[in-house]
């Protein structure tokens, strides 16, 4: 019995669970009415509904970003991504003669997409083939990617009135909020494709011992630009259900520091920024950490503002309770009590 | 049978493919040197030569600006280029430090918004700047103690703990207030609206003066003493260093204290711009100040910089600002697809010069 | 000045360093006296380096006691021990090339004015310390700019700035041409003149012979003696190096040698014609013929891992030729060789074979894996089967494939690296080192399995620095010795004693006077073995060398 509880508490998602689990029975006592999901007009509503549908963005960028840190890298640049992509989508739905039609928003979304795919090509390049390190490469992009993205907005903030594109953001199918299902479906299908191909064994190869592995033959460069691009990819999926969320593209304030919460999500998940092991259920319990967090924050009736304060408290534990140095300091008192309960039984 | 075989009759294969040029045996000191090869050992040298081209650029963009816009090519342009960037310099000077030690330091916009913030809220609730200003200077110091020791006892990635840190200094200005406070104290006002003749006209702001001092003492610390030659040898190798026998953790740290007293600098210096203490101000500084760094000659990687660089690379930021204003027709964004440019011109510029050289 | 006075200025007394699951240092004893040079010899692990740092103050002693100049010393770090007089100048040249030189000499004890650096003072010391190892460069250059062989001067200047009563210098030579070599030299003689107790660490036997007054030699963590250098011969001393351990499976070596004979007419598998890289190995030549398991000899540092790393593709050759299967091929990467069924499998495990945080099933499947894509996975099924298969071929434990690999021991470690490259079916498997650090049970089962690959036909590169295995294991062995091929012969009659000779003075090095003991050493040395052997790389041109087997050329 004591060993299954052993079990559990040293899995990885022990801790992270733990933190939802608390952080949702705060809600619950703060707002008792907090785990009613009612529906109302055919859709799914209530806080949990809410907690998921806000946190999709975060999820969807976060699932890309885990692949990334899983190869010892990071990107700095999905949110300027997330803003380039709202702002081309949004351009050319204002561009069209029929901002309504489903062909229009089909049109920009892809082109939005694909254009995302350069720029995840861009990055992999400047990772894989110049050889600069991953924080400053996307640094790049990060900060000329927002002026591109104004560039394409005219420094506007591009509002559209386009019901299929709106439909993206805050539309529901089968009561379900449809950024949720986009949510699942990346999430789905990153976990499909990296762990039903050998694609995740050779991410985490790569990531925990980039020489070994490529003595084995494992080739790290078309690994590195195919992460790269799956996370600009997923940065504008997120940008394009920000963007049609509020029917408007913001170059300056769609999706900043998503970057941040996204990083975030994929440490609290328990996956190392030294990279190497991956959880993107860990990612998913991570996203979940923080938009609830941001929730209790509401609830609790703190000024919701202030959650980035908390985020800070949570980033320094979560660190400090990885730090080797923590580790160590656990290891040699748990060695002392042995030794003193040793002595104890010695001495009785 | 055994037989030796007689080793190939080829001289000895010099050995070390990695690092270092072999048998430079340089001649006693520079003389020996023509000046031609001496500038283009200057400009390919991973020290001097990104210096150089921001110095190059520098003045080739202000000449550029001086033919093509009428009243660009003044004193009064120039000297506002550090009047408006006063607190980018000082911000650009502790970033310095914190990257010649191979770090990085992501709380500095946030920390400049706080210091504004707790400024602009003690002096409305009747605080004396006289203890105002120091107050902020220790508070912002200590968090940048914090983060150096989280950094250096815990192992923690420069990168996520100044970002616990932008974290928490950004939200505790929205404890702080949700709205811009403004700031009516007679001796701020004083030094914001406060100009200090030059003579021909020309004048200055007395942030201006500050800046310089913080630009003359940081040049000082990094080049005459201890401590600042061992921040050089951080990042020139931290093992060496130990090995050394220098004091490379207390130096680890105090990079980290350096950054956070710049950052509650310049963050005084900016209310002295803005007059006001606002939350959401100075979103993205720390891009501008980590531009300024590299564009500067500052290598990412540490050990390679100058102080003056990054004064340069504040100017050189300034003056694409001062042209996109002059030009008119050019939009603001321009401004950071330009600092993104240059920055991918530097940071492959500096990659070069450093494989060239190992 | 080669009396050696009667006290030690350092002497270490029993002293023990674990590290976790390593016994680095057990029981060991040291000493150096003043005004004489010292050498430390071992293989791999023998906790030369380890003894180093402890000396140094970069490790603390678990046990022991340290004396300098009569005082009881203990260094928590490498300031004290600096500040103490021992100075150290480390392998890698341990400076900072983005600072002058000048400041790498005096960095830590920099001469100051009013609290800021006295940089004219500086200068001036830093040129005197340069004039005296004749050394004639700008004190204000970046050392980054200068040969890594002035870097290495510029190291033993800063280590004589402190007025070192000892002076520790860890493989100085070991990328310096013959003319650096000899400065230095000077220098060290000139040092050992002024009193300083000198340690040396080099893999080139010549040189230590050449420079040192007295050795100590250390073997898997202990100590094996400490000699004069005159009174020990070198094949003595590289027999107590590589040690002799009781041969444990006789019947292999039996018919180890019993199919010598047959291979000679196998057709060549991989044939290396003047294969070479710069620093690492001087060009040499190598066939291997399929079935065939040629062993290399040679001491650490001798070129056996960097001939290897060619074959393997892992580092790249920059002269010479490769021919493999009969079509001439340039390997640029290990994914090539892979291609080519060439297997590496690397000395380094922990850095360079293994992924420790991945289970044994994937660490097994890895090589496989690469070779067929990511997009085309091996079935789960498949996967398990082979995990299975070598997990129970190889008597991996546990046995569990689901098991982290970076939790199992050593030995088992090394099985499941063998795993990896057995998968993917190699025609030539390089093994480096694969025995070392592992126990005698797991020593032998992978002693077995080379045997019975080779004997359904493939082609084995077998690494080692324990002589019997090699003897016991190849149908040919190959003896390198500072970097060049010196001798290529047929296993059949040779001994530990022969291939001890050969590896001790096997070697005449082109550039250098032949030394007359060493020259004299070797021939005598090679006698025993003399009409056993045969040498497949000889210039055909060349008198004094009979071939008596006429397969082979």
């Amino acid at each position: 019995m004591s060993a299954l509880l052993a079990r559990i508490v040293a899995h990885r998602l022990f801790w992270p669970v733990v933190m939802l689990v608390v952080l949702l029975v705060i809600n619950l006592v703060a707002f008792p009415g907090f785990f009613t999901v009612s529906v109302r007009d055919g859709h799914l509503f209530g806080s949990l509904i809410d907690i998921l549908r806000n946190g999709a963005p975060t999820l969807i960028i976060a699932v890309g970003m885990t692949l990334v840190i899983a190869t010892r890298g990071i990107d700095l640049s999905v949110g300027a991504v997330a803003a380039i992509s709202g702002a081309v989508a949004c351009s050319i739905i204002l561009g069209s003669p029929e901002p309504g039609s489903l062909a229009t928003v089909a049109t920009a979304v892809t082109v939005a997409l694909l254009i995302s795919l350069v720029l995840g090509v861009w990055n992999g390049f400047l990772v894989a083939v110049i050889g600069i390190q991953p924080i400053i490469a996307t640094l790049i992009l990060m900060t000329a990617g927002r002026g591109v993205a104004m560039l394409i907005t005219e420094g506007q903030i591009l509002t559209v009135n386009s019901p299929p594109f709106k439909f993206l953001g805050s539309g529901f199918w089968l009561g379900v909020p449809i950024a949720v299902i986009i949510a699942a479906v990346v999430f789905g299908v990153a976990a499909l494709i990296t762990r039903r191909t050998a694609l995740g064994m050779f991410i985490e190869s790569v990531g925990i011992n980039p020489e070994a592995s490529r003595q084995s033959g494992v080739r790290a460069r078309g690994l590195l630009f195919v992460v790269y691009t799956f996370c600009a990819f997923c940065a504008a999926i997120a940008g394009l259900i920000l963007t049609a969320n509020t029917a408007a593209a913001d170059a300056n304030n769609t999706g900043l520091f998503i970057e941040l919460d996204a990083i975030l999500a994929v440490v609290i998940g328990g996956t190392s920024l030294a990279g190497g092991r991956y959880s993107l259920l860990g990612t998913l319990v991570g996203a979940l950490v923080i938009q609830t967090l941001v929730t209790t924050v509401y609830t609790v009736g703190i000024p919701p503002i202030a959650t980035m304060v908390f985020k800070a408290a949570v980033v320094t534990v979560v660190c400090l309770l990885q730090s080797p140095t923590t580790a160590d300091a656990f290891s040699g008192f748990r060695r002392r009590l042995a030794v003193r309960a040793g002595k104890g039984v010695a001495a009785s | 049978m055994t037989k030796l075989i007689e080793a190939p009759a080829r001289p000895e294969q010099p050995a070390g493919p990695g690092r270092g040029r072999r048998g430079s045996g340089t001649g006693p000191g520079a003389s020996g040197r023509n000046l031609g090869s001496g500038i283009r050992n200057l400009m390919t040298s991973p020290k001097y030569g990104p210096v150089m081209v921001t110095a190059v650029l520098f003045v080739a963009v202000f000449v550029i600006g001086g033919v093509r816009y009428r009243g660009f090519f003044s004193g009064q342009v120039f000297l506002n280029l550090l009047v408006d960037n006063s607190y980018l310099i000082v911000l650009a000077v502790g970033m310095t430090f914190v990257i010649l030690t191979g770090g990085i330091d992501l709380s500095v916009g946030a920390v400049v918004a706080l210091s504004g913030m707790i400024a602009a809220s003690l002096l409305q609730s009747g605080w004396s700047p006289a203890t105002v200003i120091p107050l902020i200077l220790v508070l912002t110091s200590v968090l940048g103690l914090l983060v150096g020791l989280m950094i250096h006892v815990f192992k923690v990635q420069p990168f996520i703990a100044t970002l616990a840190a932008m974290f928490l200094a950004r939200g505790l200005c929205y404890v702080i207030s949700q709205s811009s406070i403004s700031i009516t104290d007679p001796t701020f006002v004083q030094l914001a609206v406060a100009r200090i003749p030059l003579g021909g006209g020309l004048s200055i702001t007395p942030s201006v003066i500050i800046a310089l001092v913080v630009v003359a003492l940081a040049v000082w610390v990094l080049h005459a003493t201890r401590f600042g030659r061992t921040v050089y040898a951080i990042g020139g190798g931290e093992t060496s260093g130990l090995l050394m026998g220098l004091p490379v953790a207390r130096t680890k740290v105090l990079v980290y204290v350096i950054s956070g007293f710049c950052s509650g600098l310049a963050g005084v210096l900016f209310t002295f711009y803005t007059l006001s203490g606002y939350p959401l101000t100075a979103i993205g500084t720390e891009l501008d100040a980590i531009a300024a760094v590299v564009i500067g000659g500052t290598l990412l990687t540490g050990g390679y910089g100058f102080v003056l660089g990054s004064v340069l690379g504040v100017l050189v930021l300034g003056v694409i600002q001062t042209i996109i204003t002059f030009e008119g027709t050019l939009s603001s964004w321009w401004t950071r697809i330009f600092i993104g440019v240059l920055l991918l011109v530097f940071i492959i510029l500096q990659k070069v010069l450093t494989a060239r050289r190992r | 000045m080669n009396q050696a006075p009667p006290t030690p200025v350092v002497e270490m007394r029993d002293i023990s360093i674990s590290f976790p699951g390593v016994k680095a240092l057990d029981g060991v004893d040291f000493r150096m006296f003043p005004g004489e040079v010292h050498s430390l010899m071992g293989e791999n692990g023998a906790g030369k380096s380890t003894l180093i740092k402890a000396l140094t103050g970069v490790y603390g002693i678990d046990a022991g006691t340290i004396t300098l100049a009569g005082d009881r010393v203990s260094f928590s770090g490498p300031a004290q021990a600096q500040a103490a007089g021992i100075s150290t100048v480390y392998q890698e040249v341990n400076l900072l090339p983005n600072l002058s030189v000048a400041e790498n000499i005096m960095l830590g004890r920099e001469p100051r004015r009013f609290g800021s650096i006295d940089w004219r003072a500086m200068r001036r010391r830093a040129t005197e310390l340069l004039a005296g190892l004749n050394l004639d460069i700008d004190p204000g250059s970046l050392l980054g700019d200068h040969s890594l062989a002035v870097q290495q001067l510029v190291a033993i200047a800063r280590a004589i700035d402190v007025q070192a009563k000892v002076l520790i210098l860890d493989e100085p030579t070991s990328s310096l041409d013959a003319d650096e070599v000899a400065e230095l030299f000077r220098v060290i003689r000139s040092l050992k003149e002024q009193g300083v107790a000198i340690l040396f660490v080099s893999h080139f036997l010549d040189q230590v012979y050449e420079i040192c007054d007295r050795l100590t030699v250390l073997r898997n963590g202990k100590l094996v003696g400490e000699y004069l250098v005159d009174e020990l011969l070198r094949i003595d001393l590289v027999q107590k190096m590589i040690g002799k351990e009781l041969t444990t499976l006789d019947d292999l070596e039996q018919r180890a040698r019993s199919v010598v004979v047959d291979d000679s007419d196998a057709a060549v598998f991989v044939n290396a014609a003047g294969l070479g890289r710069r620093g690492a190995i001087n060009p040499a030549d190598l066939p291997i013929a399929a079935g065939e398991v040629v062993g290399l000899a040679g001491l650490l540092g001798s070129g056996r891992t960097e001939f290897a790393r060619l074959l393997g593709g892992i580092d790249r050759a920059d002269t010479g030729e490769l021919t493999i299967g009969g079509t001439p091929t340039k390997l640029r990467t290990p994914r090539q060789a892979i291609s080519h069924r060439i297997a590496f499998s690397s000395e380094n495990r922990r850095d360079e074979g293994v992924v420790g945080d991945l289970t044994v099933r994937d660490n097994i499947v890895l090589a496989l894996q690469a070779d067929r894509g990511w997009f085309r996975p091996i079935p789960k099924k498949r996967q398990d089967e082979l995990a299975q298969s070598y997990i129970q071929a190889l008597n991996i434990r546990p046995g569990n494939p689901d098991a982290l690999v970076r939790n199992l021991s050593g030995g088992n470690q090394q099985k499941v690296l063998l795993a990896r490259w057995l998968a993917i079916a190699p025609r030539l498997l390089i093994l480096d080192e694969p025995t070392r650090g592992i126990d005698i049970g797991a020593k032998a089962e992978i002693q077995k399995l080379v045997f019975n690959l080779a004997e359904n036909g493939m082609s084995v590169l077998f690494i080692s620095a324990e002589l019997e295995e090699v003897l016991r294991l190849s149908h040919r062995i190959v003896v390198l010795r500072d970097r060049h091929v010196v001798a290529d012969l047929e296993n059949d009659g040779l001994t530990v004693d022969s291939l001890l000779a050969l590896i001790a003075d096997g070697s005449v090095e082109s550039d250098e006077p032949v030394p007359d003991v060493a020259a004299g050493a070797s021939v005598a040395a090679a006698g025993p073995s003399t009409g056993s052997g045969h040498d497949r790389s000889q210039p055909p041109t060349d008198p004094t060398n009979p071939t008596i087997e006429g397969g082979a050329r």
